[in-house]
C-alpha cells in the first residue's frame, strides 16, 4: 500500500513562504507528476514527504498514519536523486546494498534482491565497478536499483533525467513507465519538463509559487487547463494567448473581437461575464490550419511570417497577426513554402479556450 | 587487479576490520542519542571531543593569561599567586628611553624587542626578495621542474632542532664554511661567537628552512596567471622587465601580501632554530621575544610567570594586528578571484 | 648522454644564451649546493669518527688509517705507506712512535723493526663508515627511549587530531544549528593565538590536570588545531548534500553518514592533514621542552637539544642522531611530496 495524503502543508524559510496551504491526496499505485518552473516548491514539496524537510504547519500521512514527525529512514520510502548520489567510494553492489545493511536484512536476502533487481534493470554487469567508471544511463539505472531493492511503499524521483542526454531520456522515460506497470507502486515524481509529465503521469500536480494551480490527468490538462499559466505550460509548443473583448453576451455563449479581424463565438457559462470585459483567447498551434490566400470568407486571419520552419511531416509557422501579435502554428505537411511572406490561418473555434480577466478559465457548457 | 594491490587490499581490510567494529558498536548508543535529541544532538556531539579539547587548552589558557599578567610570584597555580594589578606591565614598560634597552628596568625583555624588530625586518625582507626570485626561476622554462621545486622545498619539513644543529655544526670553528675560507684564503671566523655573525646567522638559517614555503605559496600564484596574457604582451612587443613590472607583479600581489604578512607573524614568533643554533648568544646578541617569554616563565632561576604572561600579552597583540591584516586581505583576495 | 646534457643545457626560445639563462642556472645550481650541501655534510660527518670529525682540514666522505693484525702483537697496528730513503715504497705497519721517530714493522715479514722519520709516512686510508656513532647512543643512552616517545606523540597525535578534527568539520560542514556562525568565529579567532603566546597559563592548566611531564600532556594541547578543522571543513562543503540525504533515506543514522559516507569521501584531504600532522607533532619542540621534565619522558627533539646543550659535546653521537631524527620527514617528503606541496598551494597550510 501507497496512499499518500498531504493536508494543509506550509513551508517557510525564516520569512519566506515557499509552501502554501497544499492539500493532495496520492492514491495507492498512482503516478504522480509534480510539474512547474524551477523554484515553484515542487522539490521541497517532495523532501516534505520524504521526510528529509519538516513542514512548517500541515499533515503527511502514508496509509492513513501520521508520518509528519517520522524521520525519513522509518517512512519506508525510496528516492532517487537529480545527481543520483550514488556513494562514489562503493561499488554498485555495495551501493545497491548499503540501505539493506543498515536494516540489518540478512545476506541472502540482500543477496536475492540486488539479483532480481539488477536483472531487471540489466546492470547485473557492472555489479562490481564505481559509479565512477559508470556512464550517465547506468548511474541512472543503479540510482533506480538502489531504490527498487529497497522494495518501499513508494518511489520519490527528482527529476531523475534531468542529466541524461536527450535521446537517452527518452528511452528511460519509456523505462520508467514499463518499470511502473510492473511493480505498480506508488511513484511521485519530479519534473519541469512538461512532455516528461505528460507521458508518464496518471495525474499532474502543476505549481508555481508554492501553490497547486491543477491537479488532474494529463489530457484533462491539456484540454481544459484551468488558468493561463497552465495553459501556457503544458503542452508544446505553448499555446497562443491572444487578448480579446467580449462584444456581446447571450445566453448560451459570447461574441468577442480579438487582434487582426478575429471575431468569434463560444457556447461558454456566461455567468462571470459582461460586454466590453477583457478576456484572454486561447488557441494550440496544433489547432490552426493554413488556407490559400484566395478563399474568401469572414474567418481568417492575414499574418506575417517571420520564420518558416519545415520539419517534414509539420511546418512551424512563427507569424504576426495585427502587426505585433506573435502567433505560431504547427500544420501538417508542408503547406506553406519557406519564403513565403504572408499567411492566412483559420482557427478551430471548437478548439479555442476562454479565460477570464482574473486569468481564469471560462468553462464550456 | 594485480596481485600487489591484492596483498594491500587485504593488509587495509586486517587493519580496517577492529575499527569498523568500534565504530559500529558506537552506532547503537548514537541512534538513540540522534532519536532523543535530532540533529542538533547529533551536531552537538560531533562537535564535542574538538571542542572540549579546545576549550581547555586554548580558551581557558587564553583567559588565564590575562589573569596571569596581574599577579606575581612564582607558583603556579593561580590560588598561590598575589593579585599586583598592572604591576608587571608597569615593570615591562618602565623605560627613560625605549631606544635603548639599558635605560630599561626590564632591559631583557627590551633586548628581546629590539633583537626581534631587526629580525623581523630583515628576515622578511630578505625572505620575500629570495623567494621570489626562485619561484620566479621555477616559473620559467626549466627542464626537471619538481626537481628543483623538492631541493628548494624539502628544508620546510626539518625539525627546527634538526635546522638548528645542522648549522651549528658547519658554523663552528672547524666547520665547513671555515674551511671553504681557509680554502679560498680567508680567515677563519667564530661565526656563532660574534655578536653580528651569529645574529644574521640566525636570519640566513631561518631563511634556509623557511624559504621553500614561500616559494611554493609565490608559484602557485605565478602559475595562475594565465599565459595568454604573457602571450599578449609578447604580441605587442613589450620588453621582459616591463612584464614583470606591470603584468607579473600586479597580478601575484595578493601572493606577495600573504607571503609577507605570513612570514612577519612567523618571524615575530622565532625560536626554535635559533634557540639550538645560538641559545640566545653570544650575551644577548640573539635573545628574541619567545626565549624571552621562555626563559622568564620557565628556565631562569628567578622565575616570574605573571612578567612572562604580560610579555605574552604584549606579543599576541602584535600577532593580533597582523592577523587581522592576513584575514582582511584574504577576503579582499578572494572578493577579487570572484570578480 | 649527449642528449642527456642537451636536455639540461635547454635554452629559453632555444636561441642562443641570454643572461637570464645564466642568472636561472647560477641560481639553481647555486640553490641545490645550499639546500643540499649542509644535509649531505651532515650525513657524512655522522659517519665519522671523533678523530676524524676534529680534523682540519676536514675530508668529504669518513676516511679512517687502515689497520693490520700483525702477529707478535695483540692490537691491530696502523699502516702507513713509507717512502725509504732510496726512494723505494714500502707499507709498514707502526709499533710505537717516538718524537720524530716511529718504529714499524713490515706485515708480512714481522722480524725486523725500521726506525722512520714521521715525515716520511702518510697513513694508508680508506672510506670507513663509523656506524658505531649510531648503534652506541641507541645502545646506552636513552635515545630509544626517546624514540619510542617521539614515535608515540605523532601517532596518537595524529589519530586523535583526524578524529576530532573531522568529527567538529562535519558537525560545521553539515549541519545548520544555532550558535554554528559562533564556533566558527572563536575557532577563526584562535588562529591569532600561537603557542608562545599562551605557554605560561597552559603549563598550569596542564599541571592542573595531572598532565605534566607526561606524553599525554605533550599531545592534548596540540590536537584541536583550528588549521585541521579549517581544512577538512573546506573539503567537505564540496561533498553534495544530496549524497547524505540518500544515505538517510537509506537508513543510515547520522554516525553512520560520518562513519561510512563523509570520511571515506574525505580521505584527500584527511590524508593531507595526517601527513602534516605527523610532521607537526614530530618538529615539535617548544611545548615539550616546557612541559617534560624527567628524561625518560623526552621526545626525540628535546632529547637531541638537551644532549648538544652539554658541556661535554660529542659531535659524533649528536650527528648520527640528528639524522636519525631527520630520517621519517625525509621519508614523507621522498614518498608524499605531491600531497605536500599540492596542500600547501591550495591552502596556505604549514
Amino acid at each position: 500500500m501507497g496512499r499518500i495524503t498531504l493536508t494543509n502543508i506550509d513551508r517557510a524559510y525564516g520569512k519566506l513562504k515557499v509552501l502554501h496551504d497544499i492539500n493532495l491526496n496520492i492514491e495507492d499505485g498512482e503516478f504522480m507528476v509534480l510539474v512547474g518552473p524551477s523554484g515553484c516548491g515542487k522539490s521541497t514539496l517532495l523532501r516534505l514527504i520524504a521526510g528529509l524537510d519538516q513542514p512548517s504547519a500541515g499533515r503527511i500521512e502514508i496509509d492513513g498514519a501520521d508520518v509528519t514527525p517520522v524521520t525519513a529512514a522509518e517512512r519506508g520510502l525510496a528516492m532517487v536523486f537529480q545527481s543520483y548520489a550514488l556513494y562514489p567510494h562503493m561499488t554498485v553492489r555495495k551501493n545497491l546494498a548499503f540501505g539493506l545493511e543498515n536494516q540489518n536484512m540478512p545476506k541472502a536476502e540482500i543477496e536475492k534482491r540486488i539479483g532480481e533487481a539488477a536483472r531487471m534493470l540489466e546492470i547485473t554487469d557492472y555489479l562490481d565497478r564505481r559509479p565512477g567508471q559508470l556512464s550517465g544511463g547506468q548511474k541512472q539505472r543503479v540510482a533506480i536499483g538502489r531504490a527498487v531493492v529497497r522494495n518501499p511503499t513508494a518511489f520519490l524521483l527528482d527529476e531523475p533525467l534531468s542529466n541524461l542526454d536527450a535521446e537517452l531520456r527518452i528511452s528511460t522515460r519509456a523505462e520508467l513507465a514499463a518499470l511502473h506497470g510492473r511493480l505498480k507502486t506508488t511513484m511521485i515524481y519530479v519534473t519541469h519538463d512538461q512532455v516528461e509529465a505528460m507521458t508518464l503521469a496518471d495525474r499532474i500536480v502543476v505549481m508555481r509559487a508554492g501553490r497547486i494551480e491543477q491537479l488532474g490527468r494529463p489530457l484533462d490538462l491539456y484540454n481544459e487547463p484551468a488558468n493561463l499559466f497552465v495553459a501556457g505550460f503544458i503542452g508544446a509548443p505553448r499555446m497562443n494567448l491572444l487578448p480579446a473583448k467580449v462584444t456581446s453576451v447571450q445566453g448560451t455563449g459570447v461574441t468577442l473581437e480579438g487582434p487582426g479581424g478575429l471575431v468569434a463565438t463560444m457556447a461558454v457559462d456566461t455567468a462571470s461575464l459582461t460586454a466590453g470585459d477583457s478576456v484572454t483567447v486561447g488557441i494550440r498551434p496544433h489547432d490552426i490550419a493554413c488556407i490559400d490566400d484566395t478563399a474568401t470568407g469572414e474567418d481568417h486571419l492575414d499574418a506575417d511570417v517571420t520564420l518558416v520552419e519545415a520539419l517534414g511531416p509539420e511546418t512551424v509557422v512563427h507569424a504576426r497577426i495585427a502587426g505585433d501579435q506573435p502567433m505560431l502554428a504547427v500544420l501538417a505537411g508542408q503547406p506553406v513554402a519557406e519564403e513565403a511572406r504572408t499567411v492566412r490561418f483559420r482557427l478551430n473555434h471548437e478548439k479555442l479556450h476562454l479565460f477570464d480577466a482574473n486569468g481564469l478559465r471560462v468553462p464550456a457548457t | 587487479m594485480s596481485s600487489g594491490n591484492a596483498t594491500r587490499n587485504r593488509i587495509g581490510a586486517a587493519v580496517a576490520a577492529p575499527v569498523t567494529f568500534a565504530a559500529s558498536l558506537l552506532n547503537r548508543p548514537l541512534k538513540a542519542w540522534q532519536k532523543l535529541t535530532g540533529n542538533n544532538g547529533m551536531a552537538a556531539f560531533f562537535l564535542a571531543p574538538n571542542m572540549a579539547i579546545f576549550g581547555v587548552f586554548v580558551l581557558v589558557p587564553l583567559v588565564m593569561n590575562f589573569v596571569y599578567s596581574m599577579t606575581s610570584g612564582s607558583g603556579v597555580f593561580l590560588g598561590d599567586r598575589n593579585f599586583v594589578g598592572a604591576d608587571q606591565y608597569q615593570r615591562l614598560l618602565d623605560c627613560s628611553n625605549y631606544l635603548n634597552p639599558r635605560t630599561c628596568r626590564e632591559d631583557l625583555f627590551w633586548t628581546a624587542v629590539h633583537n626581534t624588530v631587526l629580525f623581523v625586518i630583515l628576515q622578511v625582507a630578505f625572505m620575500a626578495v629570495v623567494s621570489m626570485i626562485t619561484a620566479l626561476i621555477l616559473n620559467g622554462r626549466i627542464p626537471a621542474r619538481g626537481f628543483w621545486r623538492a631541493v628548494f622545498f624539502f628544508p620546510v619539513l626539518l625539525s627546527p632542532v634538526v635546522v638548528g644543529l645542522i648549522w651549528k655544526w658547519i658554523l663552528q670553528r672547524q666547520g665547513l664554511l671555515n674551511f671553504a675560507l681557509f680554502e679560498s684564503g680567508l680567515d677563519p671566523v667564530d661565526w656563532l661567537l660574534n655578536r653580528d655573525w651569529a645574529f644574521a646567522a640566525t636570519i640566513a638559517v631561518s631563511i634556509w628552512a623557511h624559504m621553500g614555503f614561500y616559494t611554493l605559496i609565490l608559484l602557485a600564484g605565478l602559475q595562475a596567471i594565465p599565459r595568454d596574457l604573457y602571450e599578449a604582451a609578447e604580441m605587442d612587443g613589450t620588453r621582459p622587465a616591463r612584464v614583470f613590472w606591470r603584468i607579473t607583479l600586479p597580478l601575484l600581489m595578493p601572493n606577495l601580501l600573504v607571503v609577507i604578512v605570513l612570514s612577519l607573524i612567523r618571524a615575530v614568533q622565532i625560536f626554535d632554530e635559533a634557540y639550538v643554533l645560538t641559545g640566545g648568544g653570544p650575551g644577548t646578541s640573539t635573545l628574541y621575544l619567545t626565549q624571552y617569554i621562555y626563559e622568564v616563565g620557565f628556565a631562569s632561576l628567578l622565575r616570574n610567570p605573571g612578567l612572562a604572561a604580560a610579555a605574552s600579552i604584549v606579543m599576541g597583540l602584535v600577532l593580533a594586528v597582523l592577523t587581522l591584516v592576513q584575514l582582511r586581505m584574504g577576503r579582499k583576495g578572494e572578493e577579487k578571484g570572484k570578480r | 648522454m649527449s642528449r642527456v646534457f642537451a636536455f639540461l643545457i635547454r635554452r629559453r626560445g632555444g636561441s642562443g644564451w641570454h643572461w637570464t639563462d645564466i642568472v636561472t642556472w647560477v641560481w639553481l645550481v647555486g640553490g641545490l649546493v645550499i639546500m643540499f650541501g649542509p644535509v649531505l655534510w651532515l650525513v657524512f660527518s655522522s659517519f665519522k669518527t671523533p678523530a676524524a670529525l676534529s680534523e682540519f682540514p676536514p675530508t668529504l666522505l669518513p676516511m679512517a688509517t687502515q689497520t693490520v693484525v700483525v702477529e707478535g702483537y695483540d692490537k691491530p697496528l696502523e699502516l702507513y705507506r713509507v717512502t725509504t730513503e732510496d726512494g723505494e715504497e714500502r707499507r709498514l705497519a707502526q709499533v710505537r712512535r717516538v718524537g720524530i721517530v716511529a718504529q714499524m714493522v713490515d706485515p708480512e715479514d714481522p722480524g725486523t723493526l725500521y726506525k722512520i722519520n714521521i715525515n716520511d709516512r702518510v697513513p694508508v686510508r680508506s672510506v670507513d663508515f663509523a656506524t658505531g656513532n649510531y648503534v652506541e647512543p641507541m645502545e646506552k643512552n636513552d635515545f630509544t627511549l626517546y624514540l619510542r616517545n617521539s614515535v608515540f606523540v605523532t601517532v596518537v597525535a595524529t589519530i586523535i587530531t583526524l578524529l576530532t578534527n573531522s568529527m567538529a568539520a562535519f558537525a560545521l560542514s553539515k549541519y545548520s544549528f544555532r550558535g554554528r556562525d559562533a564556533v566558527m568565529l572563536l575557532i577563526v579567532a584562535t588562529l591569532m593565538v600561537p603557542l608562545p603566546v599562551l605557554l605560561v597559563p597552559l603549563y598550569s592548566v596542564v599541571s592542573a590536570v595531572g598532565l605534566f611531564d607526561t606524553l599525554w600532556g605533550v599531545i592534548l594541547p596540540t590536537v584541536a588545531t583550528p588549521t585541521g578543522v579549517f581544512l577538512l571543513r573546506q573539503y567537505m562543503l564540496t561533498i553534495p548534500d544530496e549524497l547524505l540525504d540518500a544515505a538517510r533515506m537509506d537508513h543510515a543514522s547520522e554516525w553512520q553518514i560520518y562513519w561510512r559516507i563523509i570520511l571515506p569521501l574525505a580521505a584527500p584531504a584527511l590524508a593531507v592533514l595526517a601527513i602534516f600532522s605527523v610532521v607537526w607533532r614530530w618538529n615539535d619542540f617548544l611545548w615539550p621542552l616546557v612541559v617534560l621534565s624527567s628524561k625518560e619522558n623526552y621526545t626525540l627533539q628535546v632529547g637531541l637539544n638537551t644532549y648538544a646543550g652539554e658541556l661535554n659535546v660529542q659531535w659524533h653521537f649528536i650527528l648520527a642522531m640528528t639524522v636519525v631524527t631527520m630520517i621519517p620527514v625525509v621519508l614523507v617528503f621522498t614518498f608524499l611530496q605531491r600531497y605536500i606541496t599540492s596542500g600547501i598551494a591550495g591552502s596556505g597550510l604549514k
